[in-house]
């Protein structure tokens, strides 16, 4: 395989990382691929962000419009919210009670991984080129040359982001990683309103990003009870990081 | 001691997030959420009840000041039919004004044709050593730290600067 080209931007308030490999690492189809992703970004941004005041899903959370006023994309991230809420016994819900008590809509565990699965959609049009294109810790894989070695992600130890605790490998599919560490509590059991005891963070290795990235979250949400939820399914993979730093794999082929 | 125990994925079933979860709702929603890919046409919509007469609202004609009609109206929006990488997908959810209430399948698809796409991965291999993590010789790093604050400190940032 050729070098490995990288590039890099903050977008959503996150930094976003590309590398690219083999036939268009380095040319203008590439950076034509890398401009239309992070395009793609940018509008997934101005619809969906929390911290703008007239984003679409801020007016819809303040009661200003209904979901048909939005763009048709807010329904679909909203509905996969659901989905997630449903799946995870409720611990992940797109709404939660803000400080003052009222509900607050914050789609933002979903839409990160979704709208990442659209952002590499141009890269997937670079023929013969592999690429990993990641948006503040959770990515999105493909290796095109069957002969080509899969992509070395390394997950990062929740209590230190100069260190790893484990690598794997992926050819095609994505890593989501869902915790703590360095953000604050962002991720809350939506069913008690409290941070998740026990847990450090979450990766789980799946498919697609939009589900790796739900699951890894939703997961998260459940504290200790995190394991036993994600191995109820098959067909993905990762890694639970405890709060006594200890490490666990799950993950079982699918069927 | 490293744990190396890798196993290849050999079939890929959009269904796989339907096993152990028996809401008939969330099953099959799955399904069609997760490959609803783009939603570029208009949809429709109808209003299934309604309070002091509100409407849906559906032609983005409602005021952008104040509460609209639709907080006390429950509404549903039918998405368009989409086509993805797996067949023809369509959704359609309920809102309150504020809340989804329902969320429902009307079209997804049932093969399983898609294995041409198999997506084969590993078990994660941990890492016991702060010497085997500074050499594991990795592209990208997954972590949950990487706002502004934790990317500049990560392996990640080391990495994007490697490449500029």
């Amino acid at each position: 395989m050729g070098p490995v080209v990288r590039r890099s931007e903050h977008v959503m308030g996150m930094p976003i990382s590309l590398a690219l490999r083999g036939g268009h690492c380095d040319d203008d189809a590439a950076a034509s691929a890398w401009d239309e992703a992070m395009a793609t970004l940018r509008d997934v941004d101005r619809v969906f962000s929390t911290y703008r005041d007239d984003s679409f899903v801020s007016r819809l959370g303040r009661g200003e419009i209904s979901v048909a006023d939005c763009p048709p994309e807010v329904a679909e991230v909203l509905a996969l919210g659901e989905v997630a809420r449903l799946l995870s016994h409720g611990a992940f819900d797109v709404r939660r009670p803000g400080t003052d008590g009222r509900m607050v809509l914050d789609p933002s565990g979903v839409v990160k991984g979704w709208a990442v699965e659209r952002a590499a959609r141009p890269l997937r049009g670079l023929a013969d080129t592999d690429f990993c294109l990641s948006a503040g810790g959770d990515m999105v894989c493909h290796v095109a040359d069957p002969d080509a070695p899969a992509w070395r992600v390394g997950i990062e130890d929740p209590a230190d982001p100069s260190r790893l605790v484990a690598v794997v490998p992926v050819r095609h599919g994505a890593v989501a990683t869902s915790g703590t560490a360095h953000r604050g509590e962002h991720v809350v059991d939506a069913r008690t309103g409290a941070a998740p005891q026990g847990i450090a963070s979450v990766t789980v290795v799946g498919d697609d990003l939009t589900w790796a990235d739900i699951d890894a979250t939703a997961a998260f949400a459940l504290g200790r009870e995190a394991l036993g939820w994600l191995t109820t399914s098959s067909g993905r993979s990762g890694l639970v990081v405890w709060s006594d730093g200890t490490a666990e794999t799950f993950g079982r082929p699918r069927g | 001691m490293r744990r190396i125990s890798t196993w290849i994925l050999s079939t890929l079933s959009i269904t796989v997030l339907l096993f152990g979860y028996h809401t008939s709702t969330s099953g099959s929603a799955t399904t069609a959420a997760e490959t609803v890919i783009s939603s570029s046409t208009s949809g429709s919509s109808t209003t299934t009840a309604s309070g002091s007469g509100g409407n849906g609202n559906r032609n983005g004609s409602a005021s952008g000041t104040g509460r609209s009609s639709n907080a006390t109206s429950a509404t549903t929006v039918t998405g368009s039919v989409v086509n993805t990488r797996y067949g023809p997908v369509q959704v359609a959810i309920t809102t309150n004004g504020s809340a989804i209430t329902d969320v429902s399948v009307l079209q997804y698809p049932h093969s399983n044709g898609q294995d041409a796409q198999i997506n084969g991965y590993a078990l994660p291999v941990l890492i016991q050593s702060t010497m085997a993590a500074q050499n594991a010789n990795v592209d990208m790093v997954s972590g949950a730290t990487f706002t502004s604050m934790g990317y500049r400190q990560s392996l990640q940032s080391a990495l994007d600067q490697v490449g500029l």
